[in-house]
């Protein structure tokens, strides 16, 4: 049986990682964000798991409009990491485990959720941006092996925020049921809030931000209740990209027990947050 | 029996209202499944952005690529114009759309300050003084 033994929720910026490729992480702008990853980035280089799964988004990347699975997950060997534009960032490309894949997909389907299988994907900054918050230099190769689960936030209407707490849970017991006895890293990406286009672009909301960040921890069955329109209208459009938090912490157990957690705004257009939460019965 | 037909957008109205659809957030474009309708044939020229070779073919020819796409004469009008705001109310989708302004040299900032009328050096001093609030 595997088990999950962190869960790390961050957001997925992608001007996050072209500080990091720039070597701009001691700007002034973005001292206080790469400072706030330090002591999460410490401790999971002493918690190494056997395999990470990276719950995100694409961004118009390895995806466009033709198809959009509400859930996807990817089954492949080895996914490259995609040219948004300009050439793609100079990171590792990113190592599969379909095996694992194939279980959590079949388990994930037997309880009801029929997600979109990727046989091939490129991966964008929705998926190397969190790695590289977790190992800012992974020299030729990610600490470990990685499954992607992608959750459409782009196109209403978007799963809703309790549906990916359910799926969160189903895939905790998917987990559990696994043949090999590995550990298992969880992310969850995107956010905080943030809204890219209207008149109302730029918003931000600390408040929101602030109770988000508490209960991702303590409380997650209260953030699952918040309704699509509430998440958009306290989290921005692009803000309800946290409803991917929700399927890391569902995986989790009950009682989880803070690590660390940061908060930093702006990253361009975004307010970032890091939660860093230790599944380990205390 | 079916027959294949040109893109078409005749009788659908081009325009996405801020306010309109299911959900109702003042200021807040919801990219939902009639917007994405709409912006398709925009949103398919624009993922072609992440090649290089097609980035030249564009700007060889701006309106001979829109063409070539099937867009709507106005979005192709908005594209020729970079008007930002309008490539958004035409179904455009934000990620596709800074693909094209990224080929401008734009950043996520200065779409920010057009989509709220401010030069991008406002907008930016607004996130960096904690971002914008409602109301």
């Amino acid at each position: 049986m595997a088990d999950v033994i962190w869960g790390l929720a961050t957001s997925h910026v992608p001007s996050i990682g072209a500080a990091m490729d720039r070597g701009k992480t001691e700007d002034p702008n973005w001292k206080d964000l790469f400072d706030g990853y330090a002591p999460a980035r410490e401790w999971l280089a002493e918690h190494k798991p056997d395999v990470a799964i990276v719950v995100y988004n694409d961004h118009a990347n390895g995806l466009d409009l033709d198809i959009i699975p509400t859930f996807g997950i990817g089954t492949a060997d080895s996914y490259t990491v995609a040219d948004e534009g300009y050439g793609p960032r100079q990171v590792p490309d990113v190592i599969g485990d379909p095996d694992l894949s194939l279980h959590l997909l079949e388990s994930l389907v037997d309880e009801g959720f029929d997600l979109t299988v990727f046989q091939e994907l490129e991966v964008d900054h929705g998926l190397t941006v969190p790695l590289s918050v977790w190992t800012p230099d992974p020299g030729d190769a990610w600490p470990c092996p990685v499954v992607p689960i992608l959750v459409n936030v782009i196109q209403y209407p978007q799963p809703t925020a309790s549906r990916c707490y359910a799926l969160g849970q189903a895939l905790g017991r998917a987990i559990s049921s696994y043949r090999d006895d590995v550990t298992v890293g969880i992310l969850g990406t995107g956010g905080m809030s943030h809204q890219l286009a209207g008149s109302r672009a730029g918003f931000i909301n600390p408040e929101f931000d602030a109770m988000w960040l508490e209960k991702i921890q303590t409380d997650p069955a209260a953030l699952a209740a918040l309704s699509r329109e509430e998440l958009i209208r306290q989290a921005g459009s692009e803000g309800i990209e946290l409803i991917m938090w929700l399927i890391m912490r569902g995986a989790m157990n009950p009682q989880v027990t803070k690590v660390h957690s940061h908060y930093f705004l702006p990253a361009s257009n975004t307010a970032a947050g890091i939660a860093l939460l230790d599944n380990r019965p205390a | 029996m079916t027959t294949a037909t040109a893109p078409t957008t005749e009788g659908t109205p081009m325009s996405t209202p801020e306010t309109g659809g299911r959900l109702n957030v003042p200021g807040t474009p919801i990219f939902d499944g009639q917007t994405s309708r709409r912006g398709l044939r925009l949103n398919k020229m624009l993922m072609s952005f992440r090649a290089a070779e097609n980035r030249d073919r564009f700007s060889d020819d701006e309106a001979a690529y829109c063409t070539e796409f099937g867009l709507a004469p106005e979005q192709t009008q908005a594209v020729l114009d970079r008007d930002w705001t309008a490539m958004i109310d035409l179904g455009g989708s934000i990620f596709y759309v800074y693909k094209l302004a990224m080929m401008d040299g734009r950043s996520m900032q200065y779409l920010g300050g057009v989509f709220t009328g401010m030069t991008e050096e406002e907008f930016q001093a607004e996130l960096r003084a904690g971002g914008r609030r409602d109301g």
